[in-house]
This record gives C-alpha cells, sequence and structure tokens, in this order.
C-alpha cells in the first residue's frame, strides 16, 4: 500500500492514542520512509498493460479431459499450489486448494439446467476461477485490504497481510477462495516445484490472481497459455480491438450468478463457433 | 523489625529473579561469535568481474541497517503498487524487486548470508515459510 | 476491590481450580492448532467458519443481553433490578472475553491481528465488529467498576457515570447488529441474506442472555447470603418469555419466505438443517433436539403458575439456553455454508481438539465470570439490606 506522509501521520497518531505508540515511535527512524514511489520504483517495461483484464472461456474447444487437465495442472504448478492426497489417492477434500478446476454444467451455472436438456451441456465440464469481479464481495469484507483491486480489475490478493479470518471465504459466490489449513509444503513436491514463485503459509486464504506475476513479465496467463486452440482468450475488454472484446459483442457469452451484480470478467461462450 | 509474610516475599523474590535472569542462561553455552558474511557466491564474482566492484542494491552499510524495510517496502510496492523495478539510491542502476528472484539469485549462499546473521541476533523471519530458497550443499553448514 | 476475587472458601478454590484446569487444556490442544494450523478442527474449503465463530456469534448475544436489565432499571426506574443489574454487567463481561477468544482462535494468522488496527478498513463489517466489542467491553467494565465501589462505599455513583450508562444501551444494540451484518451482507449466502437477521438475532440473545442470568441469580442465592431479589428474577423470567417468542415468530417469517417463494436456494439450507439434503443428516437430530427444548421452555415460560416455581423456571431457562446454544451457535452458521456455492453438500463436524478448545475458552469465560461475581457478592454481603439510590 503506498502511504504518503499524511495518511502515515494519522495512522500512526490513531495507533499511539490505541497504545501502540512505542512500537510506531521505534520505527519512525530517519531513513526508513514508509512506501515506495516513482521514480524510485517502476513497473516493468515489459509488462502487459490494460484497463480491464477478462477472459473467454469455450468449452467446446476442450476435446478430451487431458485438455483440461492440461489446464489445470499449468496454474497449479506455475503456482506452488499443494495437492494433498489421501492414503487412497483420492483427493483428501478437508485440505484441498484449488485456483482452477472443472464442474459439471449444473454446478457451474445452479439452477439453469432442465429436464430437457440434452446430456451433452448436462455433463459438460466447465473451467472455473476466480472471476475478478467488479464489484467483489470479498474485498467489501476483507478486515485489513489482504485482498484488494488493482486498477486493472485484478482482484489481488496480498498473502503477506491475510490473517485468515475467512470472512472472504464466507462472502465469495463462486467458492473460489481456499484457505491453508495446515503448511501447504507439506503436499508440494520439491522435485517439481516453481522455484521462480512462492509456496503459502499456513493459515492464509489463496485464490487465482490472472497471474499478475506473469502479465508484469509480458506473459499471459499459464492457463491460457497452456490450453487448445481457440479455448481460452485473455485481454483488455475495454479495447475494442481486443479478442475478447470481440468475442463478448458478437456471441452470446454467460457468466456464472450475474444478478448477484459482482460482474464477473470471465465469460462462457455456449455456442461453440469459431471465433478470432 | 519483623517482615510479615516473610517466607511468601522470599519465595515470589526468588521466582522474579529467576524470570528475570532466565535470557542469560537459556543462552549460556551458546555461539556468541560475531558471525562473518560470505559475498563470494558465483554470481557475486560475476558482477565483481563485470562491473569492476562488489555491490548490492544499496551501500553495505543501508542494507546492514535498512534491509528488513527495504524488503517490506519492496512486498507492497510489488503486489500491491504492480511495481517491479527498483531505482538504486546509490548507483542508479535498476533492480528486479524480489526475494527469491533477485536477493537470492546473487546471495545464493543463506545458510551463510542470511542465517547466521539471523541466528546471531535471535530474530526469526518468516520470508522463508512461504519463499523459496536456493538448494545448498549440505558441506556449506558451518 | 480487586483483592476479593482472591478471598474465599475451599469451594471456591476448588472451582476455580476446576475451570483453571479446563482452560489449561484449551490452551494445550491450541498450542497444538498454533502449530499444525485450522486443519486440526472439523473446518474445510465448504465449510469455511464453524463451532468457535458459532460460539462467538452466540455470545455476542449473551453479552448484549444486559441491556434488558440496564433499560428497566435506568430509563424505567424499575428499583427491583437495583441488585441484580451489576450480576447483568459482569456476565457481559465475561461474555465479551469470551467472543474475543474465540475470534482468536478461529485465525489463521493470529500473530498479524495487528493488521486489523494498522490496515483500519471501514468498508469491512468485520472492522467495525472489532471497533463495538472492544468498545463494549471498556464501558461494562467502566460501569460495573464505578457504580459496585459506589456501593462499596454506601454513597450514590457519580454523576458522570450516567453517561455511559445510557451508552451501554445503544452500544448493546449495536454489537449484535453489526454481528448479524457479518452474515446477512454476503451475496450467495441465501440461508444468511435476510433483513431479519438483526432482528432475530437481538431477540434470541435478549432469551439466552436473561435465561442464563436467571439460573446465575439462582446459584448465587443459593451459595452466598447475597439474594438477587425475587421479583426481579420473575420480571426477568418474563423478558425471557416475550423475547423468545419474538425469536421463534421471526424464524418462522424465515421459513415461510424460504418455502412459500418455492426458491430451491432459499429452502435449502432449512432443509438440510431439519430433514437432511441430498442424504445428508448429520445435523437433523441435533435441530429437532433445539426445536424441542424451545417448545418445552416456551411452555413452562407462557404460563404464570409454571413460571412462578423457581425448579420450573430453572428448568425452563437451561431448555431455552441450550436450544438456543445449538440452533444460534452451531446450526445457523453451518446452515449458512451448506450448501457451498455448487448446490453441493460437503458437511462438517467439530474434532476433539476443537471441541476441548471452545470448552477451554469457556472456562476461560466462566473463570473471569466467578471472580467477578466473587466481588459483587462480597460486596452485596457486606451492604446487604441497603438499598443505594442509583
Amino acid at each position: 500500500m503506498s502511504m504518503d506522509r499524511r495518511q502515515f501521520l494519522k495512522i500512526a497518531g490513531i495507533s499511539s492514542i490505541l497504545g501502540f505508540g512505542a512500537s510506531v515511535a521505534s520505527a519512525t527512524h530517519t531513513i526508513w520512509e514508509p512506501g515506495l514511489k516513482p521514480p524510485q520504483v517502476e513497473p516493468n517495461p515489459d509488462g502487459l498493460i490494460a484497463k480491464r483484464w477478462a477472459m473467454v472461456v469455450d468449452m467446446s474447444k476442450f476435446k478430451t479431459d487431458e485438455d483440461i487437465k492440461k489446464v489445470t495442472t499449468a496454474c497449479h504448478q506455475t503456482h506452488n499450489v499443494p495437492d494433498f492426497r489421501n492414503p487412497d489417492g483420492t483427493v483428501d477434500k478437508k485440505f484441498e486448494i484449488k485456483w482452477i478446476w472443472e464442474e459439471p454444467f449444473g454446478r457451474t451455472f445452479p439452477g439453469s439446467e432442465n429436464k430437457f436438456m440434452s446430456e451433452h451441456i448436462k455433463d459438460m465440464p466447465f473451467i472455473v476461477l476466480c472471476n475478478h469481479c467488479d464489484n467483489p464481495p470479498c474485498v467489501r469484507v476483507c478486515p485489513t485490504q489482504a485482498t484488494f483491486k488493482l486498477p486493472n480489475g485484478i482482484t489481488m490478493q496480498d498473502m503477506h497481510r491475510c490473517i485468515g479470518c475467512r470472512f472472504c471465504m464466507a462472502a465469495c459466490p463462486y467458492g473460489a477462495r481456499s484457505f491453508n489449513w495446515t503448511d501447504p509444503r507439506k503436499a508440494i513436491n520439491p522435485a517439481t516445484e516453481n522455484k521462480a514463485y512462492p509456496t503459502r503459509t499456513k493459515g492464509v486464504v489463496e485464490k487465482c490472481t490472472f497471474c499478475t506475476e506473469r502479465l508484469q513479465f509480458g506473459k499471459i496467463p499459464a492457463c491460457v497459455e497452456a490450453a487448445p486452440k481457440g479455448a481460452m482468450f485473455f485481454g483488455d475488454i475495454e479495447d475494442p480491438n481486443s479478442e475478447v472484446r470481440k468475442i463478448v459483442t458478437s456471441q452470446l457469452t454467460i457468466r456464472r450468478k450475474p444478478e448477484l451484480g459482482t460482474g464477473p470478467a470471465v465469460y462462457y461462450v455456449i455456442g461453440g463457433s469459431d471465433h478470432a | 523489625m519483623k517482615l510479615y509474610d516473610g517466607g511468601k516475599i522470599l519465595i515470589g523474590l526468588m521466582v522474579f529473579v529467576g524470570i528475570a535472569t532466565f535470557p542469560f542462561y537459556y543462552n549460556i553455552g551458546k555461539v556468541d561469535t560475531k558471525p562473518e558474511l560470505k559475498t563470494d557466491t558465483p554470481a557475486i564474482q560475476a558482477w565483481e568481474k563485470q562491473y569492476g566492484k562488489k555491490e548490492c542494491v544499496e551501500s553495505k552499510e543501508y542494507m546492514r541497517s535498512e534491509h528488513m524495510q527495504l524488503l517490506n517496502n519492496w512486498r507492497d510496492s510489488v503486489v500491491r503498487d504492480m511495481n517491479r523495478q527498483y531505482v538504486s539510491m546509490t548507483s542508479g542502476k535498476k533492480f528486479n524487486m524480489s526475494l527469491q528472484n533477485g536477493c537470492l539469485n546473487c546471495h545464493s549462499n543463506k545458510k551463510q548470508f542470511c542465517d547466521q546473521c539471523h541466528n546471531y541476533m535471535a530474530v526469526k523471519p518468516y520470508c522463508f515459510d512461504c519463499h523459496i530458497q536456493p538448494m545448498e550443499k549440505e558441506e556449506n553448514k558451518s | 476491590m480487586l483483592e476479593k476475587a482472591f478471598e474465599g472458601g475451599k469451594k471456591y478454590w476448588a472451582w476455580l481450580f476446576f475451570l483453571g484446569a479446563l482452560s489449561a487444556v484449551g490452551v494445550y490442544y491450541y498450542i497444538q492448532q498454533f502449530q499444525f494450523g485450522l486443519g486440526l478442527t472439523g473446518m474445510n474449503r465448504d465449510v469455511s467458519w464453524g463451532l468457535y465463530i458459532g460460539q462467538f456469534t452466540f455470545l455476542v448475544g449473551v453479552a448484549a443481553s444486559a441491556v434488558m436489565l440496564v433499560i428497566p432499571y435506568y430509563l424505567h426506574d424499575f428499583k427491583k433490578f437495583g441488585k441484580i443489574v451489576i450480576l447483568g454487567e459482569f456476565l457481559a463481561i465475561s461474555a465479551v472475553t469470551m467472543c474475543i477468544l474465540f475470534i482468536f482462535v478461529d485465525m489463521g494468522q493470529p500473530m498479524r491481528i495487528m493488521n486489523v488496527i494498522l490496515h483500519p478498513t471501514p468498508n469491512s463489517v468485520m472492522f467495525w465488529d472489532s471497533v463495538v466489542l472492544s468498545g463494549y467491553l471498556a464501558i461494562n467494565a467502566l460501569v460495573g467498576w464505578v457504580t459496585l465501589s459506589a456501593d462499596r462505599k454506601g454513597v450514590p455513583p457519580p454523576k458522570w457515570i450516567k453517561f455511559f450508562i445510557y451508552l451501554s444501551i445503544p452500544w448493546a444494540v449495536s454489537i449484535h447488529t453489526v454481528t448479524a451484518f457479518l452474515y446477512s451482507g454476503l451475496p450467495a449466502r441465501h440461508f444468511w441474506l435476510s433483513a431479519v437477521m438483526a432482528a432475530r438475532f437481538l431477540a434470541s440473545a435478549f432469551a439466552a442472555g436473561p435465561a442464563l442470568l436467571i439460573i446465575l441469580a439462582l446459584i448465587v442465592r443459593k451459595i452466598s447470603k447475597f439474594d438477587p431479589g425475587k421479583e426481579a428474577i420473575q420480571a426477568i423470567g418474563k423478558i425471557v418469555a416475550y423475547a423468545m417468542f419474538a425469536n421463534v415468530f421471526l424464524l418462522g417469517l424465515e421459513f415461510f419466505t424460504a418455502f412459500y417463494s418455492g426458491i430451491p436456494g432459499h429452502a435449502a439450507s432449512f432443509l438440510y438443517l431439519y430433514v437432511g439434503l441430498e442424504g445428508h443428516t448429520e445435523l437433523v437430530p441435533l435441530m429437532w433436539t433445539s426445536t424441542i427444548l424451545a417448545i418445552v421452555a416456551l411452555l413452562l415460560l407462557v404460563f404464570p403458575a409454571a413460571r412462578k416455581k423457581e425448579g420450573l423456571l430453572a428448568f425452563a431457562c437451561l431448555s431455552l439456553f441450550i436450544s438456543l446454544w445449538i440452533d444460534k451457535g452451531f446450526g445457523l452458521i453451518i446452515g449458512g455454508f451448506v450448501p457451498n456455492p455448487f448446490e453441493e453438500v460437503h458437511p462438517y463436524w467439530p474434532t476433539m481438539p476443537e471441541a476441548l478448545i471452545t470448552l477451554g475458552v469457556w472456562a476461560i469465560g466462566f473463570l473471569v465470570l466467578s471472580m467477578l461475581y466473587k466481588i459483587a457478592i462480597s460486596v452485596r454481603e457486606r451492604t446487604a439490606g441497603i438499598e443505594i439510590e442509583h
């Protein structure tokens, strides 16, 4: 969080009234400047920038279970997402952590199923992840701003600041958030972990970050990169020439639980024609 | 003069002295030689060859006393303000603001560089609960 | 005055020792949980709050209920509550202490608790909850202490304390309203997304809290020479009866909307709690126990003849307290998470360490309560028979 002197003094003042004066006073050391501002810091010049990042998913382009698995595995390996297993090899539901995974149509869009729907649609798997909402309930409820909106629309998670109250998990309408019920490193293989990305610690909430760390180095999200051709698109939906914008403008797309007013930024194509 | 409740007072005093001096006997026999930090990793030597001197993002003295604040600021700047590059106040060079992909690239000897001093100062930063430390050979252990 | 808490007979010390031992067990398991993580509990990705937050919610209600004595005594000059009001204030202190402890044991990163103050976030209800709870603790500690000190000296309490007494009334309402807002403002939790949530919280609080107070007052009379007053206890009995009727009425409103509207999401949690959903019936016996106890309590409380017998009154209060403890301290929280946002049923049941940590927190709360009541009783025994105008 960037903080100017005025803000800092305000918070320091309030804190000292509350009896934390001692700790704050010791921190107001001569060289200690709260927050770094340009020109001392700057974004990476190679970074991708957007007014509003968004994603389009076309499930008809995923032909096999392997195609879906590739996408979820790419994400989970990139971000060192732990894989807790029961002794019999099945997923340990108690400790499970996931950023992106598949759900059947009826679970993804509850209430949209009907009795006469084709089996094809009913059984169709859908890829689900954080929707990076315009108006996210998780950000609204967080007591420490550990989850917050970036100016480019991404709902970011600051794992350093999270106190593990799990209010955001109760608030998220999409079940997109996972909690570290124990040290996640127990379920990460050191041989295959991504040495360039951290793990998490026990007691914090985590979720998809739209690969903020990759965007900043000029790379598109890992899931999109691993998806079959034409299955996943990522771009600036505010840019009229972007692929995502063209698809959303020209075809029927649906979003999860739009009636809640959260404004999800992940769009699903149902038709399955060719685009872009 | 009579000491009322003398026994209780004496026991209380003994308990107090015991607790107050606890840090001293708790640390008896522990290493107290000043740590010598090694800055001779391959990456640092390569840097020295290229630029003709060893240098960190800021001066040695600044890093020694302020690295925790610097890292705290980096953390917030990267995660919350989408910045990735740090412009050195000392040299004007630009550095990738990253513990795991920045600091530890040069200081790949975490056990000798970070741990030695942290152990000596008896501080336990939790950075490495999440950030993956470089692989180090066991013989580096001192 | 504090020294009174440390002067007592063998039985008093045995009781404190017993509570201390229970708290020690809780602390032991909390250390285990601190080291392993919250995975030591029965909570999971789908039911991410459990027994701890349930107890917190229930106890905020108990804390707020002190206002049911403060209003009649200080606003309506109902003199009969003169001696008992201190018991209500001290109960509130102990209940808020437990609330704070339950929040603390539920945190994934308790060492970072100061982040709530370092990064104050007015749009988070959780932030306001921490503000109003600590404020309520301070107000009750101040009011209880000042009035009791004045009683001990046999003088009326200073005038300035009136301000804090009056402040405690809206403040009590605020702590439970804000706690209800934790739940009733979440868009996708049908079970909680209800405008009557705060009203229901207050009604159940004003039933459960005073019910506990009646039981405590009867115990105090039995083990000490301090008599809180027969009429006072009867009057509280009436308050409990009214509040419980209001609570059942509000619950009925929830049922009507959920089932008459026919919207599946609104009915799902009720079905899970009372008849089971998708083959999961884990909470059904518990919820019916709560229902039956509530009916028993209401029947005993509504007839003056039954209510006037103190044995039956105590039994009714105990039934009511357990009933609401199940309903609000457990069912209300779990019901909100089942089914999950994918409309799947993932059950939850507390683990043994979780239950023992919970018991430990209750023990600490009762330890605080016992010592505070000991002080109040000591003062009251000395000034027995002297009525002091507050």
